[in-house]
């Protein structure tokens, strides 16, 4: 079952060793807090990039409403750690567990939908969902609430770590397969005696559950938690990253993260271009490569790929 | 005089190849029908004859003009008109504009209004319905319908794909009446038909085609005759 | 009197929703797109009769009909440059190329002019007429009888015109709309015109009746019209004034009972209950997604 499980190990201490430097670089100011922060914001748009990724790529159910559980989880966790000061570990905790809930309560009625219909429901929902915390005088209203910084790059890193390790398990278990044959074809799927409804929403309340924690480092991460963070354009944020990575790729959502927030540092002065080519890109990619750039492949099909041509390798990989 | 030249036609859905070499032709003023059981090529060759597909190789000529790959709208202009499987009447229309629509190419509004009077004449059921949305009438009045709004186009050559399905005995036996009755007015027509019986009863020649090739071809008679046909299609004995 | 006129104002804003629902609705019923970009149409529609009023001193109604004919030519351009080639395409990727055809003509449009608003000019000022002892705002009635007429052109447009006609065939059953002759591109472009031009109708009368206008201010009513067209039944041209009108009171009624930070959420429940309870809308005919 464990595809790739040859590259799993290498890679897990691949990411640690990756951390261990960054960690050191930062503890011995070699790393300036500009671009400790381009990092801490690529680790959290990876963990929205995976667990969008989860929802749309593995089950193809079309959620454009990402940005309201991620709302839920920046503004639950704010309130563990400001009114009741809870420790931020606990605050990500019930900021992702609160996002499942929420994720429960929308996924359960409009996954019945399909397609188009399903997408416009997810973003009706997440619109009602910002509109809930802008009429919350608790929580500051459209004023927003203060909120300490406490998202660093270690909280960061390893709750992105958690996020890939949780949803790659889950994509080779039983569940994820079950979700897969629900992307391909959901009403032979049906047939198949796979309920369909009940794989769809795990695979909703899992994605919902981590989009909550990347909500939770990114309000500790500004000092304040507005409810315009949240809006449509947030979603569409995070659709991008799934879309030109490859719609069913998890390898390429985490590229298209790196590499889209590095674009959006550099054009920070300059919103208008931003946006501009996001919209380009989406249009773009639909138009000629609809699949995304990876589409279904992940990175290491290709370095599989590569290793064998290169005939570096004793065979036996190139049978599994 | 021929009217319809098809030669050596391939057509494919995708990677599937639906129709492989098909020779067919059509003199003016015959019915010719093509037999054949279900998903045999029959409804790709009249898509392919009315533009709906394009074929990959080979030539259609209609009245000595190349029409193989021409848009639909172009070869409903040059006199073909396609009375398609299943009818596919607009629903949510009424009787009076789908018939409208079947003319929807021509500008001469008194041969319209003519014509319009020849087809409830034809078929005065639908007189009786022609402000009711075609949704709401039966399969053998969609099928008048359906016809009905082909013939709005004047046509010369009528392209009919199962004109009797799912109809009842009588219902059938109408239809093929107005059928002959169309031609004798003077329109060519090529008829496919699940119900060889009924269809080389009316026609003239006939091909029978199997999985997308034509594997015999002559006179109704001798198709009637041919033991074949009969085994296969006329549930003979 | 105060009922009155908070029912005229909810016809008010239900109608420009209901403008704006008939090109949603017209577009989804003939390729099944949700035209994410429309409400940037409207927009555009606002803009073109604000320059077209200040800048080459237009008279209301001109510049009214000038906006409706450029927003028609924009809605064509839109359909032919993007959309027509994800006529085979899946409906979520025709989605997502209309989500990015809204956000380059919004930010497009900043980038170009600026995100600065712009104050409508106020061509009919204060003028009020009294009926039932209520006051009622001249621009309300302007407002509804410019909608009016409008539906009024559009049911003359598609019941009685050989384009509306074709227009219904195709939406219908492309193939054998073909089989007539018809030019579907033609038809379906003759949609877009049809559905943009309404916007941009809307886009002006909105910018008379709120008086301010900016580059993103079509995205909410843009979003509330898709509500009302689901509302109606998406596809049915009665159904989207019908919708529209229902919005359009709704959430005056719920500004009016002092919730009025929730009205935005208004629609959207609207939109989850109806998607849940009803999908195929008010005027729909209840049936499930066919295999």
């Amino acid at each position: 079952m464990k595809r790739h499980s040859k590259a799993f190990w290498p890679l897990l201490i691949a990411a640690l060793v990756f951390y261990a430097i960054v960690q050191g670089l930062i503890m011995t100011d070699m790393l300036g807090a500009y671009h400790t922060n381009t990092l801490i914001f690529i680790a959290i748009n990876i963990i929205l990039a995976v667990s969008l990724h989860l929802v749309i790529g593995i089950t193809g159910q079309f959620s454009i409403g990402h940005a309201g559980f991620m709302a839920v989880g920046a503004y639950l966790s704010a309130i563990v750690t400001m009114k009741f000061d809870l420790p931020f570990v606990v605050a990500i905790i019930v900021g992702g567990l609160v996002a499942a809930l929420a994720g429960l309560i929308v996924g359960i009625p409009s996954l019945r939908l399909r397609g188009d219909y399903l997408a416009i429901a997810t973003l009706g929902f997440a619109e009602i969902i910002r509109i809930i915390f802008l009429n919350i005088d608790y929580v500051g209203g459209a004023a927003g609430m203060q909120v300490s910084k406490m998202t660093d790059w270690t909280y960061t890193f390893f709750f992105m770590l958690i996020t890939i390790l949780v949803i790659v398990n889950f994509t080779r278990s039983r569940h994820g397969i079950a979700a897969l044959s629900i992307r391909e074809d959901e009403i032979a799927s049906d047939a198949m005696g796979i309920n369909t409804t009940y794989y769809k929403v795990v695979a909703f309340v899992i994605g919902a559950f981590f989009a909550g924690v990347a909500g939770a480092l990114f309000s500790h991460n500004f000092y304040i938690v507005l409810p315009s963070q949240f809006g449509f354009l947030k979603s569409v944020d995070i659709l991008i990253l799934v879309v030109l990575g490859g719609l069913g790729s998890l390898s390429g959502a985490i590229i298209s993260a790196i590499f889209l927030t590095l674009v959006s540092t550099f054009l920070q002065d300059y919103p208008e271009t931003r946006m501009i080519i996001y919209s380009l890109v989406l249009i773009i990619v639909m138009l000629y490569r609809p699949q995304g750039l990876m589409g279904t492949k992940e990175i290491t099909d290709y370095f599989r790929g590569w290793t064998s041509k290169g005939g570096k390798d004793n065979g036996k990989d190139t049978i599994t | 005089m021929t009217m319809l030249a098809v030669k050596d036609i391939d057509v494919y859905y995708g990677n599937i190849q639906a129709l492989k070499g098909v020779t067919v032709t059509v003199e003016e003023g015959e019915i010719v029908t093509l037999i054949g059981a279900n998903g045999a090529g029959k409804s790709t060759l009249l898509k392919t004859l009315s533009g709906l597909l394009k074929p990959k190789s080979g030539s259609i000529e209609f009245l000595g003009n190349s029409i193989a790959g021409k848009p639909a709208q172009g070869i409903v202009k040059s006199g073909i008109s396609h009375v398609p499987e299943g009818r596919r009447v607009f629903a949510n229309l009424t009787v009076e504009e789908n018939l409208e629509l079947g003319a929807f190419l021509r500008k001469d509004k008194k041969g319209i209004e003519a014509d319009m009077k020849k087809v409830y004449d034809t078929f005065p059921r639908l007189l009786e319905r022609r402000k009711q949305m075609s949704g709401t009438l039966s399969g053998g009045e969609q099928q008048m319908l359906a016809m009905g709004r082909a013939i709005m186009a004047k046509p010369k050559l009528l392209l009919l794909d199962e004109p009797s399905m799912g109809l009842a005995p009588l219902m059938v036996k109408t239809i093929f009446e107005v059928v002959k009755d169309i031609n004798e007015q003077g329109t060519t027509i090529l008829l496919v038909e699940q119900n060889a019986n009924m269809a080389l009863s009316v026609a003239s020649r006939g091909y029978v085609i199997e999985t997308g090739k034509v594997v015999l071809s002559g006179s109704a008679d001798e198709l009637q005759s041919s033991e074949e046909v009969r085994k296969a299609y006329l549930g003979g004995h | 009197m105060e009922i009155i006129q908070q029912i005229l104002n909810g016809i008010s804003v239900g109608s420009i929703y209901a403008l704006i629902a008939l090109g949603y609705t017209m577009v989804y019923g003939i390729i099944k797109l949700i035209n994410f970009a429309h409400g940037d149409v409207f927009m555009l529609g606002a803009f073109i009769g604000f320059y077209a009023i200040t800048q080459f001193q237009m008279n209301f109604f001109v510049a009214l009909i000038f906006s409706m004919a450029i927003t028609a030519l924009i809605g064509v351009l839109i359909e032919r440059i993007a959309y027509k080639r994800l006529r085979n395409a899946t409906r979520i990727a025709a989605l997502i190329t209309a989500i990015g055809v809204s956000l380059l003509i919004e930010y497009g449009f900043i980038y170009i002019r600026g995100a600065q608003p712009e104050a409508y000019p106020d061509v009919f000022g204060r003028q009020s007429v009294s009926l039932f002892g209520a006051t009622i705002d001249m621009k309300a009635v302007l407002i509804l009888s410019v909608s009016v007429i409008l539906m009024l052109l559009l049911q003359f447009i598609v019941h009685k015109t050989k384009t509306g006609k074709a227009m219904r065939a195709v939406s219908h059953d492309t193939e054998a709309a073909k089989l007539m002759g018809i030019n579907v591109d033609n038809t379906i472009s003759a949609t877009f015109a049809i559905g943009s031009a309404l916007a941009g109708a809307a886009g002006v009368i909105f910018g008379l009746y709120y008086t301010k206008i900016d580059p993103l201010m079509g995205v909410i009513p843009g979003l509330k019209a898709f509500v009302a067209a689901v509302l109606g039944g998406i596809g049915i041209i009665p159904g989207a004034m019908v919708g529209g009108l229902i919005l359009g009171l709704v959430e005056t009624f719920v500004s009016a009972i002092g919730f009025s930070l929730w009205r935005d959420a208004a629609a959207f429940i609207i939109l989850i209950l109806i998607l849940i309870f009803r999908p195929s809308g008010i005027f729909g005919k209840n049936s499930r997604e066919k295999v």
